[in-house]
């Protein structure tokens, strides 16, 4: 799960990993007032509105403001919230923003970036630094790789001295900084293994006037695996950054990803689903969902899971594509046929089902009433709900 | 005599009085596996199916009954721990089938797996692995199986039964067939398993079934150039995942458009892997490779 900067900071602040200060507003006032309270303890008047999204490039869309003053800072919020940022991160489609952050502003010297994440080839968190802040870091690994300086830490020792040392030569740090960067990235290599990150990043690192390394962003991702080690994180959860949908479904433990096509499609297993979804695509149909019911789903998931798809205004065909193992073809074909009868059942319905109880769950949807095509395969099964949508070969 | 697991395997199951752990222990029973042990702190004295005896440590299942292969079905909260008093058993086989577990604990687990040579891991977050009419060890359904020669490695358990179900449908029985799981961070990867796979003289060819995420299946092309010797077929899952969306599998995510379908394609393609077109055609493609 993703949180937004100022809870990233929050949580920076917890650690002791240097970063301005500042406030988070959810309307103009307490914007008006967090930047009021901010220049008396500063002394400056220079303060910054940050849009509050969970997608970067905020800054290049009008999602953050340098401003003189207070009420130059309600103005510059008052024009941010409620508006929709679009950056290259967000989709074409946006986000809103409803949250904002106020924060001092502070005269930099440079910009660094620095990021953590569990590097999958070497299986150990790796520590990702670079000269390029600002700016988007794959364009750097892309046409100047030489500029990232990388160090990986074996879990059994942690960050060690030499390999702050080698970050910060390479960062051609002074000894001030050198210093005040180690206390940085030290602390936050221990909040990343202590909070479960799985990603981050701080874009821009920055050096002050006075040589100091400070925070100037926070984006944090945590591994969704570990929240029953972290309780509090449900309290950092935005609901509007989050389809509704994917909510809903992952409240009944379903995995379920909104897509932008026409096709329904109900699976069990994620490779399966995927595949399903590619399938679909060959035969020149657009599925509208990634659903993986899981293997050990109840018949109240499974109609939950159909329930979902069945609302979907979009879905204009359904295919239910099942390889039964522990899931049991028949707590599917109840399901379904469950979720039809009380929802009703208006678009065309391939079901292909195999392995366990598959003569049960055949049984159960030809006695149900409802006009369901069986198909043997997933290639039948697939070709058959393109060409009843009307988008097949 | 295929790879990893055959007739003589003698299983532990880790979480054997749970109902996910007790379910499956019988399936594999009942298929055939010698289930010697269960482990579950609390219980020994106890009796699985009137038959297994249950002990409370690892440790005390291997001094009594000399199990070398274990499965667990333990909880995500103490499963790396359940990994770990396996290897410090000195467990040759360990499969994890549990999903949800922490990659930070993972990340742990892989560096104790690193400074040993007696256990592998196989896992987590997979189905298992599987000698047809041997041994079953996990949760795939057995009677789908059919024993022959060609070997099946996976990150995706039900496109694994998939694969499977075709190929049985063709009249092509499997050597084993071993679920390496969907985690970013697992015990044995693709080339581990592909390297068993072409020392085995009971392995006539391989079907290797990749998803999205990482760059497992481009290392796996690397060997496959190099080193292997036998026919392969291929299958990537996820050509139409939108980027940046994890697809059920904590490990599968197309993130800074690294890890897409495509180029893992091209990686198998260019080590010589012909790729079935779907997901349908994985039987029918490991059979044109054996005429």
């Amino acid at each position: 799960m993703n949180i937004h900067e100022y809870q990233g900071k929050e949580l920076y602040r917890k650690y002791g990993i240097s970063c301005p200060d500042g406030i988070a507003a959810f309307s103009v006032e307490e914007a008006e007032a967090a930047a009021s309270k901010l220049i008396g303890q500063t002394g400056s008047e220079v303060v910054v509105v940050k849009a509050q999204i969970h997608a970067g490039g905020r800054g290049k869309a009008g999602g953050v403001k340098v401003v003189k003053g207070a009420s130059a800072a309600r103005d510059a919020a008052q024009a941010m919230l409620g508006t929709t940022l679009v950056t290259h991160q967000t989709g074409p489609e946006g986000k809103k923003v409803e949250r904002l952050y106020v924060e001092q502003g502070l005269g930099i010297q440079s910009e660094l970036y620095l990021a953590l994440v569990v590097d999958r080839d070497t299986r150990r968190i790796a520590i990702m630094a670079s000269t390029e802040g600002g700016v988007d870091i794959e364009e750097v690994a892309e046409h100047s790789p030489e500029k990232i300086f990388r160090v990986f830490l074996d879990p059994a020792v942690g960050l060690q001295s030499y390999q702050v040392r080698q970050l910060g030569f390479g960062l051609k740090l002074n000894k001030a900084q050198l210093k005040s960067f180690g206390v940085l990235v030290s602390k936050l290599a221990e909040l990343f293994e202590k909070e479960d990150c799985s990603l981050a990043e701080i874009n821009p690192l920055i050096i002050t006037e006075d040589d100091q390394v400070m925070a100037l962003d926070a984006k944090l991702n945590f591994d969704d695996n570990a929240i029953f080690r972290h309780p509090a994180w449900n309290e950092l959860r935005d609901p509007s950054e989050e389809a509704e949908t994917e909510t809903e479904a992952k409240a009944a433990g379903l995995s379920y990803i909104q897509l932008d096509g026409n096709i329904g499609c109900l699976v069990n297993g994620a490779g399966l689903a995927m595949a399903t979804m590619d399938i679909i695509k060959h035969f020149g149909g657009e599925p509208a969902n990634f659903l993986d019911v899981g293997g050990g789903a109840s018949q109240e998931a499974v109609t939950k899971a159909f329930k979902i798809i069945l609302k979907s205004d979009t879905v204009r065909g359904i295919f239910v594509n099942i390889f039964g193992g522990i899931m049991k073809c028949d707590i599917i074909a109840n399901g379904v046929v469950a979720a039809s009868k009380e929802l009703g059942l208006t678009v065309p319905l391939v079901v292909r089902l195999a392995g366990t109880n598959v003569e049960e769950g055949r049984a159960i949807l030809e006695h149900s009433g409802l006009a369901i095509h069986p198909a043997s395969t997933m290639a039948e099964g697939a070709a058959y709900i393109c060409r009843l949508v009307g988008e097949g070969k | 005599m295929a790879i990893m697991v055959d007739k003589d395997t003698r299983l532990l199951i880790q979480g054997i009085t749970g109902s996910t752990g007790s379910f499956h222990a019988k399936g594999c029973k009942d298929y055939g596996t010698r289930l010697v042990a269960g482990v579950t702190p609390g219980r020994e004295g106890q009796k699985f199916e009137g038959s297994v005896p249950i002990f409370n440590t690892v440790e005390k299942a291997v001094a009594e009954t000399g199990c070398n292969a274990t499965c667990i079905f333990v909880p995500p909260p103490f499963a790396a721990d359940a990994i770990l008093e396996a290897i410090d058993a000195g467990i040759e086989l360990i499969i994890a089938i549990t999903e949800g577990i922490p990659v930070m604990d993972m990340v742990k687990v892989r560096r104790v797996l690193g400074a040993q040579q007696k256990s592998r891991l196989v896992g987590p977050n997979c189905p298992g692995v599987i000698t047809p009419g041997a041994c079953k060890i996990g949760i795939m359904p057995g009677h789908i199986h059919k024993p022959g020669d060609i070997g099946v490695v996976s990150r995706s358990g039900t496109l694994t039964y998939e694969a499977v179900g075709q190929l049985t449908a063709l009249g092509i029985g499997q050597s084993t067939c071993v679920g390496i799981g969907g985690d970013p961070v697992n015990g044995t990867d693709f080339i581990d398993v592909l390297k068993l796979f072409n020392e085995d003289p009971e392995t006539r060819g391989v079907i290797m079934i990749g998803e999205i995420g990482g760059n497992a299946e481009e290392s796996a092309a690397d060997y496959i150039k190099e080193h292997f010797t036998k026919p392969v077929a291929g299958f990537i899952a996820g050509r139409t995942a939108p980027p940046g969306k994890r697809m059920g599998h904590a490990g599968a995510i197309i993130s800074g458009g690294k890890g897409t379908a495509d180029a893992k394609m091209a990686a198998l393609e260019a080590a010589g892997v012909k790729m079935a077109p779907t997901p349908s055609d994985m039987g029918t493609t490991m059979q044109s490779l054996l005429a």
